[in-house]
């Protein structure tokens, strides 16, 4: 059964990723003009010669004399053998560009999911058990001011008091000389220690909304009857909040990743611009601003396939958590 | 035996008859404030709970006046947008003063001066303890076109003549931060409004269609819905601003990354509709209508949406704080708007790096704005919400 669940779930991604990519291609081709000729006007800009010729083998290159309908096809194929295109931007293909940075954007996004949870677990059954009290306002308050305050202001007085408090630039992922270098325990430490301070931002604005959804759900639950009987029958409130209604909420918990995950990687890109971590959003910037369609198409379509698989994981992981799911199969959701 | 509350036995019951007029209905009768509650319209009930949730209000007036102010931003700033003041480059903020040694002299500013210090090439401002500036309210400064339709020069608060006031300093180019928050709310203010507006339609329709005729229909459309709800926002508003040809006019910017927030926006609209449509259209006055000869577009405009329009609108309240910070977020990064637009973002991207915020960190205070409205809207929408269905 769980099986079949699980075949079923990621079957139903396909075609979700072929919408997205058809998506993203339609949005990459959308400029008029392609990367070549805002090159070609560069370069007579700065009063270069241009060779016609090697621009011209380049375009053929990658195909952009066809139609854009077979360039999708070969974009997308390339991609499933792991052929990510090539950056004009950088002379070098999309793969070797890319390097660490997509491991590193979901080093970054892996630990500010983490975090959201132990931050907003607590403070969401607190919030819950406690309903209307100063603590309970006291925290909902500060959740909707985490969702106020924009990413980038917080990172620009964060990354000031760090400059202050403790005399380090917090800027980056990791120290300079480890740039380029194989992973090592010294630069895993180094990244380790930079690492917290995207996390705390983009943390902020998904615990908040974490913790509203989770008092709410919670809320809901323990107004149900069987709570009723059993506080009634003499349970200790500890243990009838413990024993189903908190059960009942982890479910939710699990389920909420797809709601959170896409607004915590939003938040990573621009706080990666603010803070030139060394991730996809700086890169991802420039290349939409250069129409490096291959690279900026590449980064899109990644940020998007990370969504789709971390709510793959958080759907499996509820099939486990809720047996209603798994014996109702695919009209889960 | 002493004296029981019950009668002896065998004893006739003490008998006793009200002499008040008999009125079979009496149990019925409702009190004055119950007939109140049981015929006041739906309206007015949503109303009376909206009016329970404090904090909504407040954050509803606060908004109203908000966009009030927006109105007439020509009036209130002190300055005009784009004035620029040479000789008060990165000026810090100025305090308001009420008396002078000891006496009462009403709001004034003290004069400064300005000198170069030498070392740092940083612009000092010193305060002149003697030079006072009394300002002036509903005073001539600035001319500007109000509306573009009519010449005046008339400002709520003006400096002194040949004075200066600035009250959040100036800029890099020494304009006035606060004049520009006030007419950046203009434009910041009204993105949320028509990226509303965009989106509430794409999912009134969408969602419509969707949810009364199911079928192929319901099934492309969920399936669009998913796929927008998985991709990160702020990444594909990104690629779609970085699309828009630097060629347009920066009105057309503007008109385009409102099309652009709308356009991502719809999908949790549309799913509330709907749902709510997959239960309503059962109703037997949908049957009714429908064997009346009404088309499906008027079924659903005319019949079933107006049922759950509140809760439509307590949806959007909430989703208006989303796109506010999207476009300050786009703006930031260079991708919005561009200047001579000015929004909070488009503020905010003066204050970009570290060193401007230890040197100038006057140019943060557009942020206090966007924290206060997006916090309005989200109190707002609470209180919407709750008020949505009174008869719960």
């Amino acid at each position: 059964m769980m099986m079949r669940y699980i075949l079923w779930r990621i079957a139903a991604m396909i075609p979700t990723l072929l919408i997205i990519s058809a998506l993203i291609f339609t949005i990459i081709e959308l400029p008029p003009g392609d990367y070549f000729e805002s090159y070609i006007s560069e370069l007579q800009a700065q009063g270069e010669g241009v060779d016609m010729q090697e621009i011209e083998e380049l375009r053929a290159q990658y195909g952009f004399d066809k139609p854009p309908i077979l360039r999708y096809f070969h974009w997308v194929g390339g991609m499933l053998t792991g052929d990510f295109g090539y950056s004009f931007e950088y002379q070098l293909p999309v793969n070797e560009v890319v390097g660490d940075r997509l491991w590193l954007t979901i080093l970054v996004s892996f630990c500010t999911i983490l975090v959201t949870w132990l931050v907003a677990f607590p403070i969401g059954i607190y919030s819950a058990t406690h309903q209307y009290s100063w603590g309970d306002y006291g925290l909902t308050f500060l959740g909707l001011l985490g969702i106020a305050i924009p990413n980038f202001t917080l990172a620009l007085i964060l990354m000031y008091f760090a400059n202050i408090w403790f005399g380090i630039s917090i800027g980056h992922l990791m120290d300079q000389k480890f740039l380029g270098e194989p992973m090592s325990w010294e630069k895993a430490k180094s990244i380790l220690e930079h690492l917290w301070i995207p996390v705390i931002i983009v943390g902020t604005a998904g615990t908040a909304g974490m913790i509203r959804r989770l008092r709410a759900n919670l809320l809901d639950e323990l107004q149900k009857q069987y709570v009723v009987t059993a506080r009634a029958k003499g349970l200790h409130p500890f243990r009838a909040l413990i024993k189903y209604p908190l059960r009942m909420s982890l479910n939710f918990f699990v389920a909420d990743i797809g709601s959170i995950l896409p607004q915590i990687i939003s938040g990573a890109e621009i706080t990666a611009i603010v803070l030139s971590l060394e991730t996809t959003g700086p890169m991802l910037i420039k290349a939409l601003q250069s129409q490096d369609m291959y690279l900026a198409g590449s980064f899109l379509m990644f940020l998007a396939f990370l969504t789709v698989i971390g709510m793959l994981i958080s759907d499996i992981a509820l099939a486990f958590l809720d047996p209603r799911i798994r014996l109702q199969g695919g009209s889960a959701k | 035996m002493t004296s029981s509350p019950l009668p002896e036995s065998g004893a006739p019951l003490a008998h006793f008859v009200s002499t008040a007029p008999f009125d079979p209905y009496a149990l019925k009768e409702m009190t004055p404030a119950q007939i109140r509650v049981n015929s006041a319209s739906q309206l007015r009930l949503m109303w009376w709970k909206f009016k329970r949730h404090k904090l909504a209000l407040a954050s509803g007036i606060f908004l109203a006046v908000l966009y009030l102010m927006i109105l007439v931003s020509e009036f209130l700033a002190p300055y005009n947008l784009h004035s620029r003041n040479v000789d008060f480059i990165h000026a810090p903020p100025q305090g308001i003063h009420l008396f002078h040694d000891g006496t009462f002299v009403g709001p004034f500013v003290y004069g400064r001066e300005m000198t170069l210090d030498m070392d740092t090439l940083r612009r000092v401002y010193t305060e002149k303890p003697d030079d006072i500036e009394p300002l002036r309210f509903f005073c001539s400064g600035d001319p500007y076109r109000f509306w573009g339709l009519f010449d005046a020069s008339t400002h709520f608060v003006c400096p002194a003549k040949d004075g200066q006031f600035f009250l959040l300093g100036t800029d890099r180019l020494g304009r006035d931060v606060l004049s520009r928050i006030i007419y950046g709310a203009r434009i910041s203010l009204t993105i949320g409004l028509l990226g509303i507006t965009v989106s509430f339609i794409l999912g009134i329709v969408i969602g419509g269609l969707a949810g009364y005729h199911g079928g192929i229909f319901d099934l492309v459309a969920q399936r669009i819905i998913e796929v927008l709800q998985s991709i990160p926002s702020i990444p594909l508003w990104m690629a779609l601003a970085a699309i828009m040809p630097v060629t347009w006019s920066p009105i057309l910017i503007y008109l385009g990354i409102t099309l652009i927030l709308g356009l991502l926006d719809w999908t949790g609209l549309a799913r509330a509709v709907r749902s709510k449509l997959l239960s309503l259209r059962e109703e037997d006055y949908v049957l009714a209508a429908q064997l009346m000869g009404a088309k499906s577009s008027r079924i659903i405009g005319r019949h079933l949406v107006p049922g759950f329009m509140s809760h439509l609108i307590a949806t959007a309240t909430i989703s208006i704080p989303g796109m506010i910070l999207g476009e300050t977020a786009l703006s930031f990064l260079g991708l919005g708007l561009r200047p001579p637009i000015t929004s909070w973002g488009i503020l905010l991207t003066e204050a970009r790096s570290v060193s401007v915020i230890a040197f100038y960190p006057w140019l943060l205070f557009p942020t206090i704005p966007v924290i206060l409205v997006i916090l309005a809207f989200n109190f707002l929408g609470d209180g919407l919400r709750d008020a949505a269905d009174p008869y719960k």
